[in-house]
């Protein structure tokens, strides 16, 4: 029976379906611990995805690509902290805008550079990422762990979200630390559409995030926003993903039950529509606090004013 | 005096030139050949019939003589495109096109409000006095890419990946289906979706996991519907094709809509051409030249609006006998010998 083959194919769709929330992940773990709400992952992701999509074209070398990924997701990360931090704008409003700036700006300049809004010139394969961005992408899971586990730099993020009259008064910058963290999370979610359009698939097209950035805010706030749980949490919702596009393809063994209710109750949880919506369902109940009580740092959202 | 001679002369003037206004506005109507293209949410260079529908009007605009004015207005969302086409409707465009089949719906209430302005639908069958309505027949083309699919499948398994799950994308894959069926009655057919809201179009990511997962379980050809996902399934044929060289294990993969042949040469098997161009084309021409009818035109195998796409990139997949069954099908699909199921009339 090829069951183990069917473990693989689920397992291999899993870890590359996954890769681009974590980093995506990390990058809003980064913004929220020190304060910033974090919901333009998504316009963030777009831009990296085109970026890395577009220099890798024209330059002919993926590395190239992945770093003008990571620098494009902390140019729209530089708007979105003059506007949040310096300007004190609400966060949420001006994440929303960073987002619908993203998608329409990038057409723009792909238009521009390419002649064409939809998408860019397909990428050969010797061009691409087969593996590396994944293996990135854990390496960031377990150094960024040490770093907030560790080291000061990692504490003070910390204390900028939880208490930042605290992080002041001993002598370190709040709105310094915030802006460190903002600028990293644009560089880690730029990597993190990087590694869609020239990773997983061979060119940038439009809107291609489809709703990545929003599961990797999800999945960081069920992972209780640290390092660790996130990750695993953006590898469940990967795995549900990947189950899903399993379950599409294959009949499903249906055992008989002699009771006919049981037979429509068992093919409604194993339909591919049912997997599919099984990573929100988590996500609502453990956010209402069902399953375990999952605690947004204090300071979250709020301006940090300094002469108050 | 004075003030009143100053008055009255500007009161003259303007008189006059409002009548000047009008009249040229009037000789300006009887020649009016601005037209208005209206895409879907795809855009214009979706790689699929939104691009092939501008391709059509962009040949159209330079062929005939037809005034700068002409534009296209893409639709982002669907609330946008009653706004549009109101807009559009005023008199200001002599022929509107509108594509997709949501604007076509629209247009169909609209058309009775305006009934001087001259519509061209593209994916529609409604009948109104002044819409020309292209009813492209899918599941025409469909079925004879089914057969294709399993005249040259090795492993008797076959893949469909559609879109978004839309009514549309179902006529493909009924289609497909029942001609895989013809050829072979035993033949497996995996059908999937990338998913079931309008980001489903642009996810190419899922749309090569779903294809990868499909070659994994032996399936060795997949027709793809998916508009700018599709990408992602012509990504996973090449990775899979790279893995193995063996002839008899290679992967197919099967475009739509334009001519994909060109894409990976001697991999993609085939493409159903739904002729958006060349039917958008001879609209505005019989518009220009005053033949423009009204009514339902379907476009099948007979009208030339869909067909397989046979050209240098893919001749030597086809012997001169698979050759020979497959427009034996064809013919038998236009004199009615062969039964099509269409998804709009039997489905739900």
């Amino acid at each position: 029976m090829d069951w183990i083959n069917l473990a693989f194919s689920i397992g291999g769709a899993t870890i590359r379906m996954s890769a681009p929330l974590i980093f995506a992940a990390l990058g809003g773990l980064f913004s929220e611990r020190s304060g910033i709400i974090n919901i333009a992952l998504e316009g963030k992701m777009l831009a990296g995805a085109f970026a890395a999509a577009a220099v890798t074209t024209l330059t002919q070398n993926p590395i190239l690509g992945l770093i003008a990924g990571g620098f494009a997701g902390m140019l729209m990360a530089i708007v979105y902290g003059i506007f949040v931090i310096n300007f004190k704008a609400n966060q949420i409003v001006v994440g929303t805008a960073i987002t619908i700036l993203a998608s329409g700006t990038v057409p723009f300049v792909s238009q521009i550079l390419f002649q064409n809004t939809g998408s860019t010139p397909e990428i050969p394969i010797g061009n691409r990422f087969i593996y590396t961005p994944i293996i990135i992408a854990w390496l960031l899971v377990i150094s960024i762990w040490c770093l907030f586990k560790f080291s000061p730099y990692g504490m003070w993020h910390k204390f900028a979200g939880e208490h930042p009259d605290a992080l002041q008064t001993s002598g370190i910058d709040v709105i310094r630390t915030r802006w460190s963290g903002v600028l990293v999370s644009g560089f880690l979610a730029g990597l993190g559409g990087a590694t869609l359009s020239i990773c997983l698939s061979s060119s940038y097209t439009r809107n291609m995030t489809a709703g990545r950035g929003y599961m990797a805010l999800a999945a960081l706030i069920v992972g209780g926003w640290k390092p660790i749980t996130a990750a695993l949490a953006c590898l469940a919702f990967g795995f549900f993903d990947a189950l899903g596009i399993t379950l599409q393809g294959i009949q499903i063994p249906k055992p008989e039950f002699s009771i006919q209710f049981l037979n429509q109750i068992w093919s409604f949880f194993v339909s591919a529509q049912f997997i599919q919506i099984i990573p929100y369902i988590l996500t609502i109940t453990i956010v209402a606090g069902f399953v375990g009580k999952s605690r947004p740092p204090k300071a979250l959202g709020q301006p940090y004013l300094r002469n108050r | 005096m004075q003030l009143f001679n100053f008055v009255k002369n500007i009161f003259l003037k303007s008189f006059f030139f409002s009548l000047f206004a009008i009249i040229s506005l009037n000789s300006y109507a009887e020649i009016n050949n601005k037209i208005c293209l209206i895409l879907d949410k795809g855009g214009k260079d979706d790689k699929s019939f939104n691009q092939s529908a501008y391709e059509g009007f962009l040949k159209a605009q330079s062929d005939f003589k037809i005034t700068k004015d002409s534009k296209y207005v893409t639709v982002k969302e669907d609330s946008q495109s009653p706004h549009f086409i109101r807009t559009l409707s005023n008199g200001d465009c002599g022929l509107i096109i509108a594509v997709g089949f949501n604007n076509a719906d629209i247009v169909g209430k609209m058309a009775q409000k305006f009934p001087k302005q001259r519509y061209v639908l593209v994916d529609s069958s409604i009948k109104e006095t002044n819409i020309r309505s292209l009813s492209f027949q899918e599941h025409e083309g469909s079925f004879l890419i089914g057969a294709i699919a399993a005249i040259k499948s090795k492993t008797a398994k076959i893949g469909f990946i559609g879109g978004m799950e839309i009514p549309l994308i179902k006529r493909f894959a009924l289609g497909f289906e029942s001609g895989a069926k013809y050829i072979n009655p035993k033949i497996k057919i995996t059908e999937t979706y990338v998913g079931v809201s309008p980001a489903a179009w642009n996810n190419p990511t899922k749309a090569k996991e779903l294809a990868l997962s499909m070659y994994n379980q032996e399936s060795d050809i997949i027709f793809v519907a998916a508009g700018a996902s599709s990408q992602g399934v012509f990504d996973a044929v090449s990775d899979m094709n790279k893995k193995n060289n063996k002839a008899e294990t290679k992967k197919f993969v099967i475009g739509v809509d334009s001519n994909q042949n060109y894409l990976i040469p001697g991999t993609v098997l085939t493409s159903m051409e739904k002729k958006v161009n060349s039917k958008i084309y001879s609209a505005v021409k019989d518009f220009i030249e005053n033949k423009f009818t009204t009514g339902v035109i379907t476009c099948g195998f007979a009208d030339d609006g869909v067909d397989w796409a046979y050209d240098t990139y893919n001749k030597q997949l086809f012997s001169n006998e698979d050759i020979k069954k497959i427009n034996k099908i064809k013919q038998d699909i236009i004199s009615k010998k062969i039964n099509v199921p269409d998804y709009y009339k039997v489905g739900k």
